[in-house]
C-alpha cells in the first residue's frame, strides 16, 4: 500500500537557510499525523511542501503514489486549514465553504447543499448567510475546516489550527478534530508547537528541529523513549541525565532521560533503582506537586501526585523508579 | 477633550471659515451665472439680462462636439490602459519581492511628481525624434503617464491589505491563477480600481499642459475652452460647456470618494 504522503530526502533551502534538510517521512493513509517543533524548525515548510505552496530544492515527494513536485496547489487533492483561516472577506460563509466546488464547476444547487452539510458537520448549521467578520475566532476556524473538508480531500493539512483559540476552546476543538478525523477516515497532517496538543491528538508524531526530524513515533514512544536530548527536553520536560550520573545509578554509561512523574519519593520497592538527595524547592500545582531534589550537582524534577505527602525543603529523601523508566538515548550529546 | 466638539467655535473662526469657502466657490458660481447672460462680448456684473439661448447655440456648434468627443475618447482609452498597467504593476510590487522593487515603485510614481511641462516637452521631443505624427494616440500616451500612477496608488493600498494567504487559500481550493484573480482578487480590489479609474478619467478629461505638447492641431475640450476665451463672440458658450463639464466630472469623483470609503470599512471588518 502506498503512503498518503511520502518524503524522500526532501530539502527546501531559502538562500543559505536550510528550512527543511533532507527529510524522510511516510504518513500512513487514515492516520492523524503531527509535525511538532519550535518555530523555525521546518515543520510549516514541510506542510507547505505537501500543499504545493513550496517546491522542494531537492528530494522527492509523493502523495498517494503520485509524484507531487511541480504540481501546483490547485491540482493536488489536498486541502489546507490556514493558521489565520484565510476566509474570503467578500463572500458569505456559505459561498466561502462552496468556493472549492464553485471553481470546479459544480452546479449551484448541488454545491449549496454540500456546503450546508459541511457547515452542519462542523456544528454551524444556519450560519451560511453571515460574513466572516461577524463570526468569532472559534467559529471562523470551523468554517475554515468545513471549507477544506467539503472538497473531500485525500489529505487534510492543518497549520497550527488551534493556535489562535483560548485554552478552553482549544481543548474542546482537540476532541472534535480527533472524532471528526475518526469518523471521516481522512488522513490529517497537522503542524503544532504545542506538545500537549500533539500528544493528545496524534497517532504519530514527527518532532522537528533545525530542519530535520529528530524522532518519529507514537506519542507514547516519543514521550517515554525520546531519542535525543532535544526531544526529551521539548516533549514534556524530562530530566536529562549525563552519562556519569547514569553509571552511578547502576545503569550503562550513556545519556538518559527520566520523566518527572516516574520518580517516587521515600517509597522504594523491590527491583527499583534508588538514590538519595536533598529537597531544594517544592511548589503546589493543583493536581500535583513539583519538587526539585539535588543529588550531587544534578537537579532532578519530580512530579508527585497531590495525594502523596510532601517532604520539607532541606530534608533528605530517597528517590526510586523502575529501571525501565530510565531511558537510555541513542545519542550521547 | 471630546466634550469640546459640541462647544461652539469662536465667531472669528466662523467668519474665516465662511470667507474661505466663499473665496473657493463663488468664482465657480459666477461661471454658472454667465452661462445665462445676454451679453456675449464681455463679462459685466451684474449681467444685463438672463437667457437660455446659449444652450441651443452650444448644442449646434460642431467644434464643441468634436472637442468633447476627442476628450471622452482620450480619457476612456488612457483610463483603460492605466487600469491594466496600474493593477499589474501594483500586484507585482505588493505581492512579490524582487531585485529593484523599490526603484520600480518610485519610477511608477515619478510622472505625477514631475511638472506637466517637463512630461510634455519630454514626450514631444521623443515623438519628433521617433518621427511619430501627432494623433489621438500621442495624447493618450501623454495622459496615460499620470493615469497609471493614480490607478497604481489606489490598487497598491488595497493589495497591501489583502492577506497573502487568501490567494493561497484560493489556489488550495482548486482555483487556478485566472479563477483566483476573478473570484478573490478582483472583488477585493474592485472598488479601489473603480475609484482609481474615475480619478484617472477626470484627470485626463481636464488636462491642458501635457496635451498642448502632444496634441498637435487637435483640441481636447479644455484646450478648446482656452482658445474660445480669446475669441470675442459667443463667449457664454464656453460657460455652458464649463458648467456641463463640472456637473459631469463632479458626479464620478463624488462616487469614487464614497466607494473607497465604503471599501475601507469592508476591508477593515474582515480583520
Amino acid at each position: 500500500m502506498n503512503a498518503a504522503v511520502l518524503f524522500e530526502k526532501v530539502s527546501r533551502f531559502f538562500g543559505a537557510v536550510r528550512a527543511v534538510d533532507s527529510v524522510d517521512l511516510a504518513v500512513e493513509e487514515g492516520e492523524f499525523f503531527a509535525m511538532l517543533g519550535p518555530s523555525g524548525s521546518g515543520k510549516t515548510t514541510c506542510l507547505r511542501l505537501m500543499a504545493g505552496f513550496e517546491q522542494p530544492t531537492g528530494g522527492h515527494i509523493e502523495i498517494f503514489g503520485e509524484t507531487a513536485e511541480g504540481i501546483p496547489p490547485y491540482r493536488r487533492n489536498v486541502n489546507t486549514v490556514f493558521q489565520d483561516y484565510a476566509l474570503f472577506p467578500h463572500l458569505t460563509i456559505l459561498d466561502n465553504v462552496a468556493y472549492g466546488l464553485m471553481v470546479k464547476g459544480v452546479a449551484r444547487e448541488e454545491r449549496r447543499k454540500a456546503a450546508e452539510d459541511a457547515l452542519a458537520m462542523v456544528k454551524l448549521p444556519g450560519y451560511g448567510a453571515r460574513r466572516p467578520g461577524q463570526l468569532s475566532g472559534g467559529q471562523r476556524q470551523r468554517v475554515a475546516l468545513a471549507r477544506a473538508l467539503v472538497n473531500k480531500p485525500k489529505v487534510l493539512l492543518l497549520d497550527e489550527p488551534l493556535g489562535a483559540l483560548d485554552l478552553k476552546l482549544r481543548e474542546q476543538m482537540q476532541d472534535e478534530l480527533k472524532s471528526l478525523q475518526k469518523s471521516l477516515g481522512i488522513t490529517f497532517v497537522f503542524v503544532t508547537h504545542d506538545q500537549g496538543e500533539a500528544l493528545s491528538m496524534a497517532d504519530r508524531i514527527a518532532v522537528f528541529n533545525e530542519g530535520k526530524i529528530q524522532q518519529l513515533g507514537t506519542p507514547e514512544e516519543v514521550y517515554k523513549r525520546p531519542s535525543t536530548r532535544f526531544v526529551a527536553d521539548f516533549v514534556g520536560s524530562s530530566n536529562i541525565l549525563e552519562p556519569e550520573f547514569v553509571k552511578k545509578l547502576g545503569g550503562k554509561a550513556g545519556l538518559a532521560s527520566l520523566r518527572p512523574e516516574a520518580i517516587e519519593l521515600n517509597n522504594k520497592r523491590a527491583g527499583q533503582l534508588s538514590i538519595s538527595g536533598t529537597v531544594i524547592s517544592r511548589s503546589f500545582l493543583g493536581a500535583s506537586n513539583r519538587i526539585i531534589v539535588i543529588v550531587g550537582d544534578t537537579k532532578l524534577h519530580i512530579t508527585s501526585p497531590a495525594t502523596q505527602p510532601v517532604p520539607e525543603e532541606g530534608s533528605t529523601v530517597s528517590l526510586s523508579f523502575a529501571p525501565n523508566d530510565l531511558h537510555l538515548m541513542e545519542t550521547t550529546t | 477633550m471630546r466634550s469640546d466638539r459640541s462647544a461652539s467655535a469662536p465667531l472669528g473662526l466662523k467668519i474665516a471659515a465662511a470667507g474661505g469657502l466663499v473665496f473657493l466657490h463663488v468664482p465657480i458660481l459666477l461661471i454658472f451665472l454667465y452661462a445665462f447672460t445676454t451679453e456675449e462680448k464681455s463679462y459685466q456684473f451684474p449681467p444685463p439680462g438672463l437667457t437660455l439661448q446659449w444652450f441651443a447655440v452650444t448644442w449646434n456648434r460642431p467644434d464643441v462636439w468634436e472637442a468633447l468627443s476627442l476628450s471622452v475618447r482620450v480619457a476612456s482609452i488612457a483610463t483603460a490602459i492605466a487600469l491594466v498597467l496600474g493593477t499589474l504593476c501594483a500586484a507585482a510590487v505588493s505581492q512579490t519581492r524582487f531585485f529593484g522593487r523599490e526603484t520600480i515603485s518610485l519610477l511608477v510614481i515619478l510622472p505625477i511628481a514631475l511638472p506637466g511641462i517637463i512630461t510634455g516637452i519630454a514626450l514631444r521631443s521623443a515623438f519628433s525624434m521617433a518621427e511619430i505624427p501627432f494623433s489621438i494616440w500621442t495624447i493618450v500616451l501623454g495622459h496615460a503617464t499620470f493615469c497609471v500612477v493614480v490607478v497604481y496608488n489606489n490598487a497598491i493600498a488595497r493589495f497591501r491589505r489583502i492577506s497573502g494567504s487568501l490567494v493561497e487559500a484560493s489556489m488550495d481550493l482548486g482555483a487556478n491563477g485566472f479563477q483566483t484573480f476573478r473570484h478573490v482578487i478582483l472583488p477585493n480590489i474592485g472598488t479601489a480600481l473603480l475609484a482609481g479609474g474615475m480619478l484617472a478619467f477626470a484627470l485626463s478629461f481636464d488636462e491642458v499642459i501635457v496635451t498642448t505638447f502632444t496634441g498637435g492641431q487637435q483640441s481636447t475640450l479644455p484646450i478648446w475652452m482656452l482658445q474660445e476665451l480669446i475669441r470675442p463672440r459667443q463667449r457664454p458658450v464656453t460657460n455652458v460647456v464649463a458648467m456641463v463639464v463640472v456637473l459631469v466630472t463632479f458626479l464620478p469623483i463624488l462616487a469614487a470618494y464614497y466607494l473607497t470609503r465604503d471599501g475601507d470599512q469592508i476591508a477593515g471588518s474582515g480583520k
